[in-house]
């Protein structure tokens, strides 16, 4: 399996917060997007370069930029880790897009193998 | 003992070069490894502020049998408000700086977190002095 | 978890520490933020990153973390490596992005920091 094709998970986003009791900030209106898999990256950059439409964008990163690529990209949603909160204009534009923004108080690390277990065998 | 590290603003590929120095002098001392840490992150964090945000600037470095004292003068934009600087996740870097892993805003709240006492003052236009003393005894 | 064991885990290549491969970690943390990396107090961390750059090396110098992996296949120049013989830090390069590199150590058994 090529480690950046787009998988059909036949996953949603709600699905993948209740299994990993995430905290929803905003965008509830996205929660039954689809979800294709995962990307974990701090860099919006590199996010622009390589994550693929329907992924799940897991970031410490709050810049305000994060959901102009979370939009782009046409990405699942955003999950904020260790706590991180949304600010509140990208809060609205999460609203806007029907883009989801999640958090956890894990970890990247934690966080992105947990969901790993979770996907891997779909 | 007194010694003076040139740093180059914009020289990415260089910077931490005299946070490493001052790495090898401590641990030449015998210095605690956990006063080590606290030190070299204070000091590398303030190392980076000036290549990313500085013309050019100069790390002066005092050492005596208890103390350290760590000095950065810069030339450069200055900090218009020292108090908002210093709040976690407020920050100024380039999109340049960002993808090179910092400009996150989180260099201040790590150097006062780290240094046993942290003093900073700026001149905007001017440049900007961070005075960063450890006990080390 | 050993350097040895994350090599194979990771189907990944070693760039330098070659005699130290028993060395173990016992934490992890995945960052493309290095000042999010300077906060860290733990040992015997090993630091997941997609940001190949001398600042990587630095950081891991001032932080006591003697193991990093490279993931999203990044390339890490011979002066990376040069500094990071100096400062006794094994260097990793592994070709899954950063998801699944953090999702096969954490499956592997390997703790997270917090």
């Amino acid at each position: 399996m090529n480690d950046n094709d787009p998988i059909v998970l036949a996953m949603q986003v709600k699905e993948i917060v209740q299994a990993l009791e995430l905290k929803v900030y905003s965008g509830e209106e996205g929660l039954d997007r689809e979800v294709s898999g995962a990307y974990v990256s701090d860099l919006l950059s590199d996010v622009m370069g390589h994550a693929d439409t329907g992924q799940l964008w897991i970031t410490l990163q709050t810049h305000k930029n994060v959901m102009a690529i979370a939009s782009l990209k046409d990405l699942a949603a955003v999950i904020l880790v260790a706590g991180h909160k949304p600010a509140e204009n990208t809060v609205e534009q999460s609203n806007e897009e029907g883009i989801p923004i999640l958090g956890t108080l894990l970890s990247n690390f934690e966080i992105s193998g947990r969901l790993y277990e979770l996907i891997k065998n779909r | 003992m007194h010694f003076e590290y040139n740093i180059e603003g914009g020289d990415f590929t260089r910077a931490g070069y005299a946070s490493s120095q001052v790495k090898k002098l401590l641990k030449k001392q015998g210095v605690e490894m956990s006063v080590i840490k606290r030190t070299v992150v204070a000091a590398y964090e303030a190392e980076v502020n000036v290549v990313a945000h500085a013309y050019g600037g100069v790390m002066y470095v005092d050492l005596d049998d208890r103390q350290m004292r760590i000095v950065l003068q810069d030339t450069g934009p200055g900090i218009e408000d020292i108090q908002q600087a210093m709040e976690e996740g407020y920050s100024t870097a380039s999109d340049a700086v960002r993808e090179m892993g910092f400009g996150a805003g989180m260099g201040l709240s790590n150097m006062k977190k780290n240094a046993h006492e942290l003093n900073i003052e700026s001149e905007v236009g001017k440049g900007t002095r961070v005075e960063i003393i450890m006990q080390i005894a | 978890m050993l350097v040895k064991e994350i090599i194979e885990v990771l189907d990944a290549r070693l760039l330098c520490g070659e005699e130290r491969q028993d060395y173990g970690v016992e934490v992890a943390f995945a960052s493309d933020l290095m000042s999010d990396v300077l906060t860290l107090k733990d040992d015997h961390v090993l630091l997941i990153t997609g940001l190949a750059n001398m600042q990587t090396i630095r950081t891991a110098e001032m932080s006591d973390i003697h193991c990093v992996v490279f993931a999203r296949n990044k390339k890490v120049s011979p002066e990376m490596i040069e500094l990071a013989r100096e400062n006794d830090i094994i260097l990793i390069e592994c070709r899954y992005s950063m998801f699944k590199t953090c999702g096969l150590l954490y499956g592997s058994g390997l703790k997270a920091i917090y």
